[in-house]
């Protein structure tokens, strides 16, 4: 049940990856997993590993793939019909795509944070804090609630500017609280990994440096995988990157190379990665 | 700023919490239907309907007590939903089935010449005919009623309508635009009868008390139909894009021109959709023609004077009141109906072609 | 695409506009003709509408005040048309009860359960439901639905649950009850409310959807928790337009109730509260002098009944939607 350890990774047909980390075990790891819409190749065998407690960026150009590969790290990408995969997706050593698991056990266990902000407009701030407990709680006490809500709002950095109006709409705060907010409803049920799909991008800058920060204090809680087009923010956030490319209008998106941050941005292995990462076309 | 949140617990759960195979629910519909079958019939008999029931309540019963069991609580929740979704929806589709079954079984029993080319008028060796239970008399009359009266309720209600549409959406920005709109919202929910009294009584102020005629059913048929056109056509020109009006005023065209020659006729296919839906809305209409054309045996082509028989309330009044022997007159009824359905069956697909075909490429 | 169309008539129309543009009004003739043509429609739909109030009041006011020996029946008018009242009412609530939660299953099937190409054909054959003239539903109504109901769930409902009010009586052998009209009635209003419903819960933001998804919900939670609160206004507005139409509904009531005189709550009887319409429809025909006048007051009633339902109906679309703050 074990996942390989870094060192003995099965060959790859595409895209290197290296480590000199010592083994901690992946909280994810992905073996040969091909990405279909219908018949459609949208990404192409990947292999790579999310460690634990830490932020992985996924780069790369515009449909290159790499929203596609987040998604389906919690079967959100079956949500289009006739999407499928080929391939495994271990988490903690258990493959999700194994055909007797319920996508909904999946996502309890991975949340995801979107693109743009989306509180649940019919309900409250605390409420939509709770929102992913209801589901799975039985009956939640008022004070269990309570303090669910103020945990997850004070680690979203949230909770000094809304603990005065819990009960209004969750639509009724700004664009990069309402990011916050999101983010306090996905910690709520305490996944073991975080998923972000450009997380930052509909916001302002002050904002994302607000989430930036946070992130900088989530992981050291949660395993973090965040899908980026500013190369600027992988840079500063994550540990390890992976640059995602693809050859031409309708090839299939691939991995192709992936490694500690600093020596993606500086010493890159593959010429493609670092043509992206110092600007030459993306 | 972070306060200490305990780490994320690795979960001992497996991700597989039991999943329940994939034939145990027909297993179960198997046996519910069986049960159902057998207890009805050694109780009252062959009652399709009471077996049905008990069948798919077991159903419902049994498979989501099967999924609390090997799957959870929330599997069990999810699935009763999408059982009782599935049952309310065929619930529904068998009175549907049997309404065109039963029109089309009983109304082809009269789709002979006769029907098509004969009014009510009928000579007394047919009425010797009829008791001995041959099919006599027509619907002609009333398919000439109801083309004349849908005719005149068309040219009242078009127009007026296109024209408060074009009002609307072109140059209205005042009360006027919305009062009218408010009040085109009522017009919308006008009982038919309602319609017709108004007409009735439109033309007894003016023409005395007992007045019936094609154009005061015409004319109550365009206040049910104006809304409609005003509502499709409304929104039919909101989407015509702003730029298309700005680039033919930019080139000096005059804005009435601009409207006719640039916006109509981009927007010309949802608009003959929207008409063709009204019409087909009328064309059934019953109750206010009872009270404004009346019925009548002959065909009448005088929409000015004299009652007009349409097919609706002919079907109507060859039901209620089907003269010797009841059946001739039952299955005149049936016909009526069946051409009906017929009718507005055409008229809808049309529609939906049209607006599949003659839209301009490129708009929504 | 449409350059040939406006640009040739654009380029015979610019120049001589462009030399007189200097002389003439910033409006033609022809544009304030047009323009007023217009306003002049518009203007004539208000008087359309007033009309109706105006003529019914006018010419159904005799049949109000009149003198009470002209009319057939000794009652006044609130004594005559109260029945009625009591009737349409009845009809309408007894269908708006059986359609709504049948047209919000049926919206959520078509919208979330049924496969993409399926849902198409049946939003399609709901659409035409709603088309069929309501002199079918009332000929299927009694030759298939009554006799069905008359031999299978009335009798059985007679001698079990008539301690219930509105299962007493002598369970009618014709079917002509006050339930079978409301069945069929309900069969009438169904599309409508399903097609507003189904509108309501397609338009529901994918972004929540997800964000349910995400979450770890089952379908049937992600559309309580985002489908549901999102429509919920929509469909209200929905049955409300659909307690609109049946509150009108002339023919099938005419031709499936059996009326009688007077405030019946039973609904498997052959003697039950005529509705408003189908009063008018049975007695029209053959009415003269003061009768029709007061039908035609009835029909004022029936008018001013369905405006405010209307109203009503209008005033919770739009202040209800909550789906909207941010």
């Amino acid at each position: 049940m074990t996942a390989n350890s870094e060192i003995d990774m099965p060959a790859q047909t595409a895209g290197t990856t290296h480590s000199e980390e010592t083994s901690v075990e992946p909280v994810i790891a992905v073996n040969n997993l091909n990405i279909y819409y219908d018949k459609f190749l949208a990404v192409r065998d990947v292999t790579m590993e999310i460690a634990s407690r830490s932020i992985t960026a996924l780069i790369g150009p515009s449909g290159c793939g790499k929203s596609t590969f987040l998604r389906s790290l919690n079967r959100m990408h079956e949500v289009i019909p006739k999407a499928h995969v080929d391939g495994v997706v271990q988490l903690n050593g258990e493959n999700i795509y194994r055909p007797d698991v319920d996508p909904v056990t999946v996502r309890r266990r991975i949340g995801m944070v979107f693109q743009r902000p989306n509180p649940f407009p019919t309900m409250s701030i605390y409420e939509n804090v709770l929102a992913g407990m209801r589901l799975n709680a039985n009956r939640l006490s008022k004070p269990d609630a309570d303090e669910i809500v103020e945990r997850s709002l004070t680690g979203a950095n949230l909770w000094g500017e809304v603990k005065d109006r819990l009960d209004n709409p969750g639509s009724s705060l700004s664009g990069g609280q309402q990011q916050r907010l999101c983010i306090a409803r996905a910690i709520a049920v305490e996944p073991e990994v975080l998923l972000m799909d450009e997380p930052c991008s509909a916001l302002d800058p002050i904002s994302t440096m607000a989430i930036e920060a946070l992130m900088e204090q989530l992981k050291d809680q949660f395993t973090i995988v965040i899908v980026t087009h500013n190369m600027q923010q992988a840079a500063r956030v994550s540990q390890r990157t992976a640059f995602f490319n693809i050859d031409g209008p309708g090839q299939p998106g691939h991995i192709v190379e992936m490694d500690l941050t600093e020596k993606m941005f500086s010493n890159p292995q593959e010429k493609a990665t670092s043509d992206y990462v110092t600007g030459r076309f993306g | 700023m972070t306060a200490t949140m305990s780490p994320p617990q690795s979960q001992v759960s497996s991700l597989t919490t039991g999943k329940m195979h994939r034939a145990i629910p027909f297993a179960i519909c198997a046996f519910s239907i069986a049960v159902g079958v057998v207890g009805v019939y050694s109780i009252g008999g062959f009652k399709w309907g009471w077996m049905a029931i008990v069948a798919a309540h077991l159903y419902l019963l049994l498979v989501t007590i099967a999924s609390r069991v090997i799957e959870d609580r929330r599997q069990a929740t999810d699935r009763a939903m999408r059982t009782v979704m599935t049952i309310a929806f065929t619930t529904v589709t068998i009175p549907l089935i049997s309404v065109f079954w039963k029109v089309i079984a009983e109304g082809a029993s009269r789709f002979d010449r006769k029907f098509f080319t004969g009014s009510m008028r009928i000579t007394p060796e047919d009425m010797l005919a009829q008791m001995e239970g041959a099919a006599v008399g027509g619907a002609l009359h009333a398919m000439a009623g109801t083309l004349i009266i849908t005719a005149i309720a068309g040219i009242i209600s078009v127009p007026l309508g296109l024209l408060t549409a074009i009002y609307l959406v072109e140059y209205g920005k005042g009360k006027l635009a919305g009062a009218v709109t408010r009040m085109v919202d009522v017009m919308t929910g006008i009982p038919s009868i309602v319609a017709g009294l108004f007409a009735y009584a439109l033309f007894e102020l003016f023409l005395g008390p007992g007045t019936r005629s094609g154009l005061s059913g015409g004319v109550a048929l365009s206040l049910l139909m104006t809304p409609v056109v005003v509502r499709s056509s409304e929104e039919m020109l909101r989407l015509v894009p702003n730029e298309l009006r700005e680039a033919s005023l930019a080139l000096g065209v005059a804005k009435w021109r601009t409207i006719l020659k640039v916006v109509l006729p981009t927007a010309i296919a949802g608009i003959l959709t929207g008409i063709t839906l009204a019409v087909a809305r009328v064309i059934g209409e019953t109750a206010p023609l009872l009270v404004t054309a009346g019925v009548a045996q002959d065909i009448n082509l005088n929409p000015f004077s004299g009652r007009m028989t349409t097919l609706p309330v002919f079907s109507y009044y060859e039901y209620v009141q089907p003269g010797v022997p009841p059946e001739t007159g039952i299955a005149r009824a049936w016909g009526a109906a069946l051409m009906l359905v017929m009718i507005v069956a055409v008229l809808f697909t049309a529609a939906r072609i049209m607006s599949h075909v003659l839209k301009p490429k490129g708009l929504k | 695409m449409w350059s040939p169309v406006f640009f040739g008539e654009a380029t015979l129309v610019s120049q001589p506009v462009a030399q007189e543009k200097i002389k003439k009004a910033p409006t033609s003739v022809p544009d304030r003709l047009f323009s007023s043509l217009s306003q002049a429609s518009a203007a004539t739909i208000l008087l359309l509408l007033s009309g109706v109030a105006f003529f019914l009041t006018v010419v159904g006011w005799s049949g109000i005040f009149g003198d009470i020996e002209g009319m057939s029946g000794s009652d006044n008018f609130v004594e005559y048309v109260g029945p009625l009242v009591f009737g349409t009412v009845y009809a309408a609530t007894l269908a708006l009860l059986i359609a709504t939660p049948l047209a919000f299953a049926v919206a959520l099937f078509i919208s979330h359960y049924a496969p993409r190409r399926l849902a198409q054909t049946l939003g399609y054959v709901v659409d035409l439901l709603a088309a069929i003239p309501s002199v079918v539903f009332g000929i299927w109504g009694i030759t298939v639905v009554a006799p069905l109901l008359s031999k299978n769930v009335y009798p059985w409902a007679n001698d079990n649950l008539s301690f219930i009010p509105f299962f007493s009586g002598t369970a009618s052998t014709s079917g002509r009850t006050m339930l079978t009209a409301g069945m069929v009635l309900a069969m009438m209003i169904l599309p409508i409310i399903t097609a507003i419903s189904r509108e309501v819960f397609l338009q529901t933001p994918r972004l929540h959807e997800e964000a349910s998804l995400a979450l770890g919900a089952t379908k049937w939670e992600m559309i309580r928790q985002a489908v549901i609160p999102y429509g919920r206004s929509g469909v209200i507005s929905g049955a409300m337009l659909g307690l609109g139409r049946a509150l009108g509904e002339t023919m099938a009531v005419a031709i499936i109730l059996s009326p009688s005189d007077g405030y019946f709550w039973s609904i498997l009887t052959n003697q039950n509260s005529n509705t408003i319409a189908s009063n008018i429809a049975l007695k029209f025909p053959e009415a003269y002098g003061l009768d029709v006048n007061r039908l035609i007051a009835t029909g004022l009633v029936l008018f001013l009944l369905s405006f405010g339902v209307n109203m009503l109906a209008r005033r919770v679309a739009n202040s209800g939607f909550s789906g909207a703050a941010g």
